[in-house]
């Protein structure tokens, strides 16, 4: 697969010796551009590790990553391909928490105006982005709210806007629809099928949100820092 | 770019300006301090203008009459008058005392000079100028005195015949002119009952009373009622003539003390309020410490309640310097609160000192710019915190 991301052999230790512990073991992944697939597992199955090894916050011992056809982690040549792993992340990859940590003091168009204007965007190509991304969620009439003003619902989506703002070819999602109630979660999940396509963006979404999960076409069962890939039910959301 | 600081004061204005204004008052106390410094200083340096005076002649080995006690002789001015390049000279005294001022006392230096003379108070708020030779005053406004008031010093009462102002002492204390003559009655003039009682000790001396020699004892009691010492003479000099010329002059040949302009400057701002700045400098001192802890305590406490921002910030690219740069922008936003509302305070309180409090444009922006030297400092503390907050805490797990 040339775009989306694509994972080979990626593995996770932590520690030395005798204290060692195999968090990711030859893990192999690839999503397509605009495909949304599931990552389930259990607790300390190793979500929350691959998930940052995913977003460029920690080194993976070993293995290749792959991100819109752009090799960006090799462990065989040197391991990561930029020095700035931050300017990675801000500009090819974008992160959905649970919570939507949107920045209080910042309104709504400014939180999802801020990651353009990071990589170097101007205040008016930003804010335009901005817009058109409000838009395309559904909560432009909020434009000018504070966070605090917002509904749960409405500050998810903000930060959907946010993660997609600089155009990523990957999304990150963290358990987004874990503090949401049916109705909310299915919301959620159909905006970021509806986004993916939209936008021909892979989104990896890490969940062990029941409600959720036979949505998903593909799914990833992480069990043991060991990835299985199965056949989602797929129903899609109504 | 949007200025992450000034978003973050605007969405937390009211703690942001509580702080500041608490900040403030700090530094408006800090400011104060610095203009009672100042205060002393130009009350000192008012005090040696206003005395019209090049030279000051005092008591051999004395740092007199402002700083130590000093008596010379009511005619040595003739002498002094007598040297080349004087113009001027007269006597002066100075005596601190408590005046009564209706049911209270108020705390005086008492000045005796001569009319046209060096020592005189140069202007006049009100009133007029001394005319009698006995029983008029010149009052500095801050006695409380007004024009036709009698003020009571020792047995006689004065008429308050005009008002000056800025005339005070080094010790703060207002001062009140009176006739040289009377001034001098007044520093050694004691009660009846104490006249008395001399009188009759001196009357059992059989040395100071002989039957032999009639007038010995009027004579002896004349000389103990009349005093012929002054504080000081002060002396004018021709123009064109140096005051260390005919100062030196005074030294060589009177067996006198004769300081110049300069000199006394040193003696009473180097020596004399030396202390009281070594007591204000440790205080300013305190303060300012005091102020860096208040900002290093608020922008840390301010800090860590955005651990988790600052986490998503640094996942999402923010650069360190741009958090470092929103926690410094906001300590010196703070700063400068602090420093608008502290000057505000420092202005609108410093009349109401008892001493003059001078808050000068200088010691304004020094202490602006210390101020914000102190927050960028302060928020070292914060900057450091947030740096090191892990981008990975973002993520749950």
């Amino acid at each position: 697969m040339d775009e989306g991301i694509c994972i080979e052999g990626l593995s996770k230790r932590y520690g030395e010796g005798d204290t060692a512990v195999d968090a990711l073991k030859d893990v192999n992944m690839s999503i397509a551009p605009g495909e949304v697939v599931g990552l389930v597992g259990p607790s300390g199955s190793g979500k929350t590790t691959l998930l940052k090894c995913l977003g460029a916050v920690i080194e993976p011992t070993r293995g290749r990553m792959t991100l819109g056809g752009e090799v960006i982690y090799d462990s065989a040549q040197g391991g990561w391909k930029t020095a700035d792993l931050r300017a990675l992340r801000r500009d090819r990859i974008g992160f959905i928490f649970q919570a939507p940590y949107l920045i209080p003091f910042l309104d709504v168009t400014d939180n999802v105006a801020l990651l353009p204007m990071l990589a170097g965007r101007a205040n008016g190509p930003s804010r335009a982005r901005a817009q058109e991304l409000l838009q395309a969620l559904d909560v432009a009439h909020r434009a000018k709210a504070q966070p605090s003003e917002l509904s749960g619902g409405e500050q998810q989506r903000v930060s959907i806007a946010r993660a997609l703002a600089n155009q990523p070819p990957v999304i990150l999602a963290d358990e987004p629809t874990a503090p949401l109630d049916s109705e909310r979660a299915l919301a959620v999940m159909r905006i970021l099928n509806q986004m993916a396509s939209q936008f021909q963006t892979a989104i990896i979404v890490v969940t062990h949100d029941e409600k959720i999960i036979p949505i998903f076409k593909r799914i990833y069962h992480i069990r043991d820092g060991r990835t299985e890939e199965e056949a989602g039910e797929g129903r899609g959301i109504a | 770019m949007i200025s992450l600081a000034g978003r973050d004061i605007l969405h937390s204005w009211g703690k942001f300006v509580l702080t500041g204004m608490g900040l403030g008052l700090l530094i408006g106390a800090t400011l104060t301090m610095a203009g009672v410094y100042r205060g002393m200083v130009d009350d000192a340096k008012v005090l040696l203008t206003s005395s019209g005076a090049d030279i000051w002649v005092v008591q051999k080995d004395t740092q007199g009459p402002y700083a130590e006690a000093s008596s010379i002789r009511d005619d040595a001015y003739r002498g002094v008058l007598g040297l080349p390049g004087v113009a001027q000279a007269a006597s002066v005294t100075y005596l601190t005392m408590q005046v009564r001022h209706g049911a209270r006392d108020e705390r005086t230096m008492v000045v005796g000079f001569e009319p046209g003379q060096p020592g005189e108070p140069p202007n006049l708020l009100a009133g007029r100028r001394l005319l009698r030779g006995h029983f008029e005053a010149i009052a500095d406004v801050k006695t409380g005195f007004r024009l036709g008031e009698r003020i009571s010093i020792r047995r006689h009462d004065y008429e308050v015949v005009g008002l000056t102002r800025r005339m005070v002492s080094t010790g703060g204390d207002p001062m009140v002119f009176i006739p040289l003559k009377d001034a001098q009655e007044a520093q050694f003039l004691k009660d009846n009952d104490a006249i008395i009682s001399e009188r009759a000790r001196t009357a059992s001396n059989p040395a100071l009373n002989r039957p032999g020699v009639p007038g010995l004892l009027d004579a002896v009691n004349a000389a103990q009622t009349v005093n012929h010492s002054v504080n000081a003479v002060l002396v004018r000099v021709a123009d064109g003539i140096p005051a260390e010329q005919v100062a030196q002059e005074i030294r060589r040949w009177k067996h006198l003390q004769a300081y110049t302009r300069q000199q006394m400057e040193e003696i009473l701002i180097v020596k004399l309020v030396a202390t009281s700045a070594k007591q204000i400098g440790m205080f300013l001192a305190i303060l300012t410490i005091v102020s860096a802890a208040i900002v290093a305590f608020i922008i840390y406490t301010m800090t860590l309640g955005k651990i988790r921002e600052i986490a998503v910030l640094k996942l999402i690219g923010t650069r360190n310097r741009t958090i470092a740069g929103m926690i410094l922008q906001q300590a010196l936003g703070l700063g400068l609160i602090g420093f608008v509302v502290g000057k505000i305070s420092a202005t609108l309180w410093g009349p109401a000192f008892p001493k003059y409090v001078l808050l000068e444009p200088g010691d304004a922006v020094r202490a602006l710019v210390i101020i914000m030297v102190v927050c960028a400092l302060a928020s070292t503390l914060a900057i450091r915190a947030a740096l090191k907050v892990d981008p990975a805490t973002a993520i749950g797990g």
